[in-house]
Formats: structure tokens, sequence, C-alpha cells
């Protein structure tokens, strides 16, 4: 039942992947796992949903990055805010993605933004907390010493209190990103398109070609460690205080 | 009152007027009407039990904690008329957890204060260096960061970085508290040398008593509750306490901790048979007779010791280059008495011989001569430079 009102929104890009004329080789004739050969003679047809779900990833961690910045300035210093905005977050968080689409179909229509908008919500939740715990572990006698050397509470977050906390920071960048990758095969249910399109049109909703479900899921794949590795590579540039080793 | 120092700062005095801090919903002030006046270019050490306010008190100076009543006039300008971060940068601060910025290196660290002033660049890398020097930090050290240090080095660069925009005033809330007892005493010792040149004018809070008697030119005995029993020298302190809880927090031992507000010149030292390499030993044995120190001690031409003569090396002809007991500890005239006493009793050595400036020979120092000395009514009445003082 569900699928009924699920399938017609995931509506595929016709003879994307599998025309029948096409089936020359015996691989996909035959619908193997996997049918590298093909997918790589095709490699063109991969191009679009990988960028679309690059643009879908990249633009929600920014957008949920923003706005859980904009929230930590606000309950920085107002901490009985914390609470309540970790609430309010979590609650978005735990709303299923599907649902989310949903829920937001009347609102902002079918298509990119409406998954932009969900997954952006998601991050929030996740950048959010990493944020406050960051800033909440800049230790209280480096905080005291700036403030007595003469810093403004602003100067005291900008030069100490948030480049120490780089490192939570990041974290919950890593986590969020990763997650929104994943996540992010299910925007094509609202019609967002992405690596999730591949999977479901191609794969399921044509009798199940295997070669399409496999590739898509090994892009997504990809790019999840790929972020991954860029974080961490990332992380060391930006903390070197961190690396350092005792002399002694 | 301003004091000229030798960083081109001027030190400014500090005047507690009544000040008094009440922190919401205590049935008691932290600070109690809290009246002292520290001149410019002294160290003044609140001391006290835990809970006493010497710290609420001291941060009241900067506006760390804010004032609830009453002043503090840092020369001669309150500074409740002050904007506090303003203040802040003109006062140099000091905690004891130290607080570097991990992620900044030691240069940056040292030049935090200046970057806040706007300094020009140039003149902060070249403050910073000067620092550097001053605190004695190997310069290759200036571009790692903090968690490549030890703690005393650490703790060196604290006070760097407290110095480095010239403050008329600092504030050192335990400065040494968190390292081990042996670097303690080097900093210290590395600090009041250093306030010899500097002649800041230091709010020193500490809860160790011989710490309080070691750095202060005057020391602020404070009670739970905030209140001052007496502000007085620490010969003061310890000759006249002014009442039943100074003198029991100074502790019994007041006689011995007058040895650390003396200097090994302060006494009258032992004489040695002398003996040169080279000379007979019958010589050398004829001299032990009616000797104070029954062991002749070997010098060299320049009459620094090279050690001392067994009853094995009286028995050769003559004095032997090297004899068989080395004369360390060597101690010298400038040596705080406590710290020759421990030395002494450290290398379980009965006889240390004392020698000048350009270690040359001024006599000897035992047990003894403290123990002696003690006892001497010299001890207990005569008014002694505090140890922290040059010699004159």
């Amino acid at each position: 039942m569900l699928a009924g009102v699920l399938l017609p929104l995931a509506q595929g890009g016709d003879g994307f992947i599998r025309d029948p004329a096409e089936a020359g080789t015996s691989c996909v004739a035959e619908n193997d796992t996997v049918c590298i050969g093909w997918a790589v003679q095709n490699m063109d047809r991969w191009i679009t949903p990988t960028l679309e779900h690059l643009l879908l990833v990249g633009v929600s961690v920014a957008a949920g990055f923003a706005l859980a910045f904009g929230l930590a300035l606000i309950s920085h210093g107002r901490r009985f805010l914390v609470p309540t905005f970790i609430g309010l977050t979590g609650v978005i968080y735990t709303i299923p993605s599907i649902a989310l689409f949903l829920i937001l179909l009347p609102i902002s229509g079918r298509g990119t933004l409406t998954a932009l908008i969900a997954l952006s919500l998601y991050n929030l939740q996740i950048i959010y907390r990493n944020l406050v715990v960051g800033l909440a572990n800049v230790p209280e006698a480096t905080k005291d010493a700036g403030r007595g050397m003469g810093m403004t509470n602003r100067q005291l977050l900008w030069r100490v209190e948030l480049p120490l906390a780089v490192p939570e920071i990041v974290a919950g960048l890593r986590i969020a990103t990763v997650s929104t990758v994943a996540i992010a095969t299910l925007a094509t249910f609202a019609g967002a398109g992405g690596l999730g399109q591949v999977i479901l049109d191609q794969g399921f909703q044509r009798d199940v070609f295997k070669t399409a479900i496999v590739v898509g899921s090994f892009l997504a794949v990809a790019m999840a460690i790929a972020f991954d590795v860029l974080y961490v590579v990332g992380q060391r540039l930006a903390v070197p205080w961190r690396q350092v080793k005792p002399l002694l | 009152m301003e004091v000229r120092s030798a960083d081109g700062g001027q030190a400014l005095s500090v005047e507690f007027r009544e000040a008094t801090k009440r922190y919401p919903g205590a049935d008691r002030a932290a600070v109690e009407r809290l009246s002292l006046e520290v001149p410019a270019g002294e160290i003044c050490v609140l001391v006290g039990p835990s809970g006493c306010g010497k710290t609420t008190a001291m941060r009241m100076a900067n506006r760390m904690v804010e004032i609830t009543e009453g002043d503090v006039l840092i020369g001669g300008r309150s500074v409740r008329e002050r904007s506090p971060a303003e203040l802040r940068r003109e006062i140099g601060y000091v905690i004891q957890q130290i607080g570097l910025f991990p992620h900044r290196t030691i240069a940056e660290n040292i030049a935090t204060v200046p970057k806040l002033l706007g300094w020009e660049r140039e003149r902060i890398a070249a403050r910073v260096n000067e620092l550097i020097d001053l605190i004695g930090l190997d310069p290759e050290l200036a571009d790692r960061y903090p968690a490549q240090l030890s703690g005393g080095q650490q703790q060196r660069v604290g006070v760097a970085r407290a110095l480095a925009a010239n403050p008329g005033v600092m504030l050192m809330d335990e400065p040494f508290g968190a390292v081990d007892p042996i670097n303690r005493e080097r900093l210290q010792n590395e600090f009041l040398r250093l306030q010899r040149e500097l002649h800041k004018t230091i709010l020193f809070v500490t809860h160790d008593i011989d710490e309080a008697i070691k750095m202060g030119d005057r020391i602020a005995v404070l009670e739970v509750g905030g209140k001052l029993s007496q502000y007085a020298t620490p010969a003061e302190l310890l000759m006249e306490p002014a009442n039943a809880f100074v003198e029991d927090f100074v502790g019994a031992d007041r006689a011995l901790k007058r040895l650390a507000l003396l200097r090994v010149a302060d006494i009258d030292l032992w004489q040695a048979p002398l003996a040169r390499v080279g000379q007979p030993t019958s010589e050398v044995r004829a001299m032990l007779e009616d000797a104070e120190v029954p062991h002749p001690l070997v010098l060299d031409d320049q009459r620094r010791p090279l050690g001392w003569l067994s009853d094995a090396d009286l028995e050769l002809p003559s004095v032997p280059e090297t004899p068989d007991s080395s004369p360390e500890p060597v101690l010298e005239l400038e040596d705080v008495l406590r710290d020759a006493l421990s030395d002494l009793l450290q290398a379980e050595s009965k006889y240390a011989p004392v020698v000048d400036g350009s270690g040359r020979l001024a006599g000897v120092l035992s047990v003894e001569v403290i123990s002696d000395f003690l006892s001497s009514d010299e001890a207990l009445t005569d008014e002694h430079p505090a140890a922290e003082r040059p010699v004159s």
C-alpha cells in the first residue's frame, strides 16, 4: 500500500539505463549480479545522479551547519536554552525521512527543495549537539585566562572557544555528511533524484535490474568513504596543535 | 607613587578600600571590608586557609569579581570606573592552571595582550623575543604548542604572557601551585630574580605560608570570611603574630621559618684549616689541633674549594691534587639559609664550604652553626633583610 503512494512520487527518467533494445550483452540480458563491463561502458549515465547526490549532501550539510551555528551562538552564554534546542532538533531527527518528505510536500512541493529542507533538518541535530559539546569542553582555566587578559566575550568566542571546539565540530560534520550520503538515497521519494533514483527506478521498478542496484549502492558507499577521508585529512590540517607530541 | 621598572612599564600602587564581596544568597561576605595598601613595586602575598577569600580579593583588582561595596584603586584610580576588558589588559594575570591557549604557539600565547592592544607586528615580535629571552626559554620553542612543553616551561610562558604588555600590576593566583616541589623552588627563585629587575607591583595568592614568607615583601593573612588578620612584613609576622589565628597559621616552627628570611651571609661562619695542593701534610696536621672544623679543606690558587682531606690523605707526605672527599655541597653566601640547611641534610654532610660570588671560599657552614644561631637571641630579635632582596 505504501509503495502505491511512494512509487509514483519517485518518477523515473525513462530509458535511463535499461533500454530493451540495448540489451546486447548477455550479462545484461541474463541480469547477472553486476555487469561491470556494461556499467563502465555506460559511465556517463551515472554522472548526473552522482552530481545530484553530491549537491543534496553538500547543500544540506552547509545549511544544517549554518542553522546549527546560529542556534549555538544564541544558546552560548544562555545555557538554559541548550536542552530546549537539543530537544527540538532531536524531535525532528526522530521523524522518519520518508514521512518528513510527505509532510513537507504540501509546503515546498515535490523536488530538490523538499529534500534539501528535510536533510538539512536532520543535520541540524548532529551538528548542533557537537557544537555545544565542543564549546563546553573548552577548559575553564583557558577561558578564565582569556578573560583575565582582557578579551571581550566575543573575542573569547572567536579566538579561543570556537578554535578549540573545531575537533568536535568537524566530528559532527563528519557524522552528518556520511549519514546524509545514506539518507539522501531516499531523496528520490521527494523527487530530488540522486543515486537513490537509480537504485529505485532502474533497479526495483524495472523487474529488478541488479546492476543498477549494485552500482548505485557502490557509488553511494564510495562517496561516503571519500567524504570520511576528506574530513580526517581536513581535521589534521585544521588542528595542528592536536597532532603534536610532547617533547619529553 | 610610581616606580619605573627595567622593561619600561610603570609599577602602580594598589589600594583596597573597605573592599567587600558578598555573593547573593550567601550568609556572610566572601571578602569583608578589606583595606590594605600595596606600594608600587612590591610583592604583597595574600595568604590564608581555603575559603578565606584570598583569590576573590585578588580578582576584585581586575574586576574578574565585581566589588559589592568599597573600592580598589590602582595607581590611585578606581577600578570601578573603568571598562573591565581595558583594565585587564593593563594588569598581568597568572593562574595556577596556567591556562595557555592550546591552539596557539608559545609566541602567539605571549603575544595575546599586545595583539588585543593593537600593537604593530614588528613591535609584538620584538617583545616576544625579549620575553622568551627574559624567562630563559630556548628560542626554538617559540613555534611549539603548549602541549609540547614541560609544566615548568609552561608556567614560565604563563608569566611571560602576563608581562607582555608591561603591566603596572600583576595578579598571580597560586602560580607555582601545580608544579612539583623541586621545580617550584626553582621557579620561585627565578621569579624573585626577575622581580629584582622588573619591580612590578604584585598581588600573589597562596595557601602556603612558606611560599608567602619567601615571596612576600608584605604578607596579608586572611581568615575565613575574608577578614584581614594581619598585614605585615614576613619578619614582623614571624616575630609578632597579631593574634592566635595568625600564630597558629604561621605554625609552631616560626624560628625555623625565619631561616627562609636569612642568607648564609647573615650568620657567622666557621673556619676550617686550609691546605694547598703539594703542601707537606705535617703542616696540615699541626693546624688540626685547635680548629673549629676538624677536617682540612684543600683550596686551589683561586681559593676555590677542591675537597676535604680524609685521614688517609693525611698519611701521604704531601697534600694530593684530588682529595678523597669532594667539597660538595658547595654553598654560596647568597643562598637562603633554609635551602642551605636542606642541602646539608640532603647530602648527609656535616660541613659545607661557603663561597662568594666568584667562587672563593668565605667560610664553612654546618648544621651546628645553624642550630647555635637559632637558639641565640639574635635569631628571635634581630631584624634581618628579607631573603628575596639582593644582598648589599
